[in-house]
């Protein structure tokens, strides 16, 4: 079967009619949407629908594939703030890093990013049933990272060895943050906990650092075979201690 | 022992008239609290279970229970209360915040009974609205502030402007935000019948929108809380609009969390998380940590829903509001609701619920100024709510600058709720703030939506009426009239700030 | 509880001012005498050029130096002096009637379409807003404004006091007030004019509030608290500010009710809709009818429940607008049509160009 392939000049365009226009050739069937010369245009595949592979060259603007449900976004360059924000379905891949607030609230698909994230990496992802968002950082990623956490699959793979986070998972009561190489007790907020990563997990994850390493071209088997530090939530509840009833 | 504080006094004393009790047990069916139970020949009574919900009183019948508040009395003290007595001795025992249910119980003036309202006499006269028309139809949405016109080749003037979508309302009182989870599904779909048939609408909360509701989804406000529960593109699609929650009036500057008991399978699938699971809802949007952040948000749910829905967003009435306010009318928002510190609750902390904030009269005033200083007025309706209590506050809030309101607790009053403030229990027993299936059962919402509809059915017949008396047949010329206000024993600052002359001149 | 009047030739033909108080005399049960004024249009050919600066000066001293320094800060004065008075018995006159032939600097207004009337609009409500003594009463090119108030103050008696029969216009609008408030303040009676547009109202407004608020945002200050104040703003933001035809000007100030909106054809339904969006705060509740002119037409209309009566006379090039029959009558016998149109049906006549 031929691919139908779209490509769009974004130069200089504005990110509405730029949206309208991947919007229909999704509609009208398209396979691959090309978008050239991305500069600062934001909610690109915000609230698409289909299964559409689009790819993004220049540096896209902020919540990127925002309430996406199903496309895939290839990004051939860094991403600003929120990609994957409030994402449903799909999936994002970053040639690059993003900003703050990464794959916030997101509640299905993959986010994946080879470069660093900023801060409130993963915040407040969370997961239903078969709904399970997976957040892969190629880099390092900052403070606050998966906090408020309830639910899903947030991986750092630290690659670059500049691993920043401190507050890690404050207010976690949900999902697993699994950060390669060692983390500090210092570095985790009140609510998350560390466990050891057993090798039914390893299972569980080995699919994804597959996928990632696939994605980037990178080899996956010493990041299957590393130690890695997994972050849970220390309750469900994690303010049931806090209050009492009038 | 882990204290020395024993017991606390009686809240409430439950007594029951032996000679009217027929012992048809039905106090112990309808009590969820457990208040009542039957021992051998007689009904035992546990009065410290009582939370003054009436369903027992409403349902006896004989009319042989009565209740007692505050049975027991205390030494009278003007600053050492019952109220902060017993909440020391709470906290003294558990370290704890307290939670506390529906508003503020501050005892402090209200505003709205300090306005008096206008009648024409003879310079002008009274509308009659039996047979003139009065007006009550109301578009929420931005407004152009002037218009492009264009002469077609027929030589007739036609509009150039591109208007903004709007939400048309018949009668300027919707049904507010309260969650699937906060509240039972048969609750929410009495309001939502309600709103069909009166032509308003009703906002879903930050809980999602379950499927039962799908039939009145055109009838809906979807709400984007900081927890974003149940919000997707098919959600933002299904709402005729869609409300970004930044703030409550009951609790401004906090987030909210429903406890796992509450999410229910049900509530689980519609807020798309895990049965069980606390629901919480942070502080802030943590994609929202600027003012620019927000026009992100917003314009992101336009993108996605192809800018064919109002926006609205969520204040809570700090001192600022009006600043926030025309921030918030820059921001592509199309409507601005202002929650006054008087608003209603699932549960808060009882020190915000009664501290912090300002009274929605004031918020809505300041507001309504600050927004056309700035030549702003168009770019937002304003929407207030947080204690509405009649249609003399709907008329009152619209003169001091909002286009409509938005009403909660006298909404569940309209379907039985008497106020009890224990709606954290999750066990209220008029099937409202409940999950529980046998409770929620009771809840009709053939007949609960019915009287929902005859609160706001009454209420706009009133407001008709007060219109017509002040000889006002629309409702936009009553918009920010504050001269057809008066204020009784308000002081001269305040009055100020409302932009309103007192009595008399 | 006022009587107003208003009399337009098409053909710009001049009218003197016996007449028109010939006309409003008829309606003195209108009135309290308390409040009566006119304004005509073409009165002053020889400093047609000129705003003729009508001002009431508690003190021709130091209230008249506020206004030199105001004018002058503003522009130019080509000519200033008393309005010729005649005293009247039982008209007690509290101020001096004052006039100025000024000539505003339009630099001092950058970026506007219409830079003089924006410096006449400033340096009135400039002066109008300050307690310094002065009101500003009438601020148009060739148009003047007469008016007085306080007991005494019947049409006949204010129309002598300025012997208006001394001037010609071919448009001229008169109001007979029925005081409810500050019967003593001369400002108060209409005309109120500013700059082209001057207006006279029989009713009262309910939205006073509102309509304010909505054109004080516009930078418009109301001093004077009367509707017709408020009602000559809002014609001036709609028309000369906005670009509205005096058409849909009107339609916007008493708006088709929703429900015939709703059977309108789309494209006039949603011409309706969007003038109700964008001017829901300048529509006007209660009871009135307004007779508003500038200098190439004269409108009346009232409100869409047409509470207050307005009767249309036509003769020749003539055009009558009048709260009662009587007084058309008074002023041309012959008078050819009489109508008395429905509410939402402006009556617009124009000066031939």
């Amino acid at each position: 079967m031929m691919v139908k392939l779209v490509t769009i000049d974004a130069k200089g365009m504005h990110y509405t009619p730029l949206n309208q226009q991947v919007r229909r050739a999704v509609e009208d069937g398209a396979d691959e949407v090309v978008v050239q010369n991305v500069l600062g245009q934001r909610f690109i595949g915000d609230g698409l629908k289909g299964d559409a592979t689009i790819h993004v060259y220049g540096v896209p603007g902020g919540d990127l594939a925002m309430f996406m449900s199903g496309p895939t976004v290839i990004v051939h360059g860094n991403a600003e703030h929120a990609p994957g924000n409030t994402m449903d379905a799909g999936k994002v891949v970053i040639h690059g890093s993003a900003g703050d607030a990464v794959a916030h609230s997101m509640r299905g698909g993959k986010v994946f990013i080879r470069g660093n994230i900023g801060y409130r990496g993963g915040i407040h992802m969370k997961q239903y049933e078969a709904q399970r968002p997976i957040l892969v950082v190629g880099g390092s990623a900052q403070t606050f990272l998966g906090e408020y956490m309830a639910g899903g699959l947030l991986i750092v793979l630290d690659l670059d060895g500049a691993m920043k986070a401190r507050g890690i998972g404050s207010g976690i009561h949900g999902g697993e943050i699994i950060i390669r190489g060692d983390v500090d007790d210092a570095c985790l907020a009140a609510g998350a906990k560390k466990v050891p990563l057993t090798d039914e997990d390893r299972r569980r994850i080995a699919p994804v650092i597959r996928e990632f390493a696939g994605d980037f071209g990178l080899d996956p088997e010493p990041l299957l075979n590393a130690d890695y530090t997994r972050i849970v939530p220390a309750s469900a509840r994690p303010f049931a201690g806090k209050y009492t009833w009038e | 022992m882990s204290n020395n504080l024993g017991s606390m006094p009686l809240r409430y004393r439950v007594t029951i008239d032996r000679e009217q009790c027929m012992e048809c047990e039905r106090c112990i069916e309808n009590c969820s609290y457990g208040v009542f139970r039957r021992d051998g020949d007689r009904i035992l009574i546990n009065s410290r279970k009582c939370t003054a919900c009436h369903r027992c009183l409403a349902y006896c019948p004989r009319d042989a229970i009565m209740l007692e508040e505050q049975p027991c009395d205390y030494r009278s003290h003007p600053v050492w209360t019952r109220a902060t007595r017993e909440a020391i001795y709470n906290q003294a025992r558990t370290g704890k915040i307290i939670l506390a249910g529906m508003g503020s119980v501050a005892n402090l003036p209200i505003i709205f009974d300090h306005l008096m309202l206008d009648a024409c006499q003879v310079t002008t006269p009274p509308t009659d609205p039996l047979r003139e028309p009065v007006e009550l139809r109301t578009y929420l949405g931005k407004k152009p502030s002037r218009l492009d016109l264009r002469r077609n080749p027929d030589g007739d003037i036609e509009l150039a402007t591109e208007l903004a979508p709007n939400l048309m309302v018949e009668t300027p009182v919707m049904l507010g935000h309260m969650s699937y989870g906060a509240i039972s599904l048969n609750a929410q779909i009495s309001m939502a019948r309600a709103a069909k048939e009166t032509g308003t609408f009703m906002g879903t909360g930050e809980g999602g929108l379950h499927a039962g509701l799908y039939p009145y989804q055109d009838r809906m406000i979807v709400q984007v809380a900081s927890g974003r529960f149940g919000v997707n593109i098919d959600y933002l699609e299904r709402g005729a609009a869609i409300e970004i929650k930044l703030g409550q009036g009951a609790k401004p500057g906090i987030g909210g969390h429903l406890t796992g008991e509450k999410v229910s399978k049900d509530v689980s699938r519609t807020r798309m998380i895990p049965q069980g699971s606390d629901a919480i809802s942070p502080a802030p949007h943590h994609d929202i940590y600027g003012i620019e952040d927000l026009s992100q948000l917003v314009r992101s749910i336009k993108e996605a829903t192809e800018w064919k829905k109002p926006v609205f967003a969520k204040i809570a009435a700090v001192n600022n509001t009006a600043e926030n306010v025309a921030a918030v009318a820059r921001s592509s928002v199309d409507a601005v609701v202002i929650d006054g510190f008087r608003g209603g609750t699932g549960a808060a902390p009882r020190v915000f619920r009664d501290h912090v904030g300002i009274p929605i009269e004031v918020a809505v005033a300041s507001a309504d100024r600050e927004l056309r200083k700035q030549g702003l007025r168009n770019e937002v309706s304003l929407i207030a709510c947080g204690s509405i209590r009649e249609s003399a506050d709907v008329v009152k809030a619209i003169a001091l600058g909002a286009d409509a309101v938005y009403i909660g607790t006298a909404a569940l009053a309209a379907m039985g709720c008497r106020v009890c403030g224990n709606c954290y229990q999750g066990l209220c027993p008029w099937g409202i703030a409940t999950q529980r299936p046998d409770l929620v059962e009771r809840l009709d919402p053939d007949v609960a939506s019915k009287q929902v509809a005859n609160l706001i059915h009454a209420w706009t017949l009133e407001i008709t009426e007060l219109m017509g008396a002040a000889g006002i047949n629309s409702i936009e010329s009553l918009r920010g009239n504050r001269d057809r206000l008066r204020g009784y024993m308000l002081d001269e600052g305040l009055l100020d700030v409302l932009d309103v002359k007192p009595v008399g001149a | 509880m006022c009587g107003i009047f208003g009399v337009m030739d098409k053909r710009r033909q001049m009218m003197d001012g016996s007449g028109i108080r010939q006309a409003l005399s008829i309606m003195n049960e209108r009135g309290s005498g308390e409040g009566a004024g006119y304004a005509a249009y073409g009165i002053y050919p020889d400093y047609r050029d000129c705003y003729a600066l009508h001002v009431f000066l508690d003190n021709a001293c130091e209230s008249k130096a506020v206004v030199d320094a105001t004018l002058e800060q503003w522009g130019a004065i080509e000519h200033d002096e008393a309005i010729p008075t005649y005293d009247q018995p039982n008209l007690r006159a509290p101020c001096t009637p004052w006039r100025y032939f000024f000539r505003p600097d339009p630099s001092l207004a950058p970026g506007s379409a219409t830079p003089e009337k924006d410096v006449i609009t400033n340096l009135v409500m400039q002066i109008n807003r300050a307690s310094n003594g002065a009101e500003v009463f009438s601020s148009g090119k060739n148009v003047g404004v007469f008016k007085a108030g306080g007991a005494g103050s019947w049409p006949e008696a204010v129309a002598d006091y300025y012997r208006i029969e001394d001037y010609e216009g071919y448009i001229w609008l008169a109001h007979n007030r029925y005081a409810t408030n500050n019967p003593g303040r001369w400002e108060r009676p209409d005309p109120f004019n500013l700059h082209d547009w001057s207006v006279v109202e029989n009713g009262k407004i309910t939205t006073y509030g509102t309509n304010r608020r909505y054109v004080e945002s516009f930078g418009y200050t109301c001093s004077n608290f009367t509707d017709s104040e408020v009602i000559t703003y809002l014609i001036d933001l709609l028309v000369r500010r906005h670009g509205l035809d005096i058409n849909l000007a009107i339609r916007a100030l008493a708006p088709p009710y929703w429900e015939d909106i709703d059977q309108m054809p789309k494209t006039e339904q949603d011409l309706n809709r969007a003038l109700r969006f964008a001017y829901g705060s300048a529509t006007m509740n209660g009871p009135f009818t307004i007779v508003a002119a500038n200098p190439d037409m004269m409108v009346g209309f009232t409100d869409r429940g047409k509470l207050r009566p307005m009767v249309v006379g036509e003769c020749g090039d003539c055009l009558y607008i009048s709260s009662e029959e009587a007084a058309i009558r008074a002023m041309e016998p012959n008078v050819e049509s009489i109508m008395m149109p429905a509410a939402g049906e402006p009556v617009i006549g124009r000066v031939a160009p």
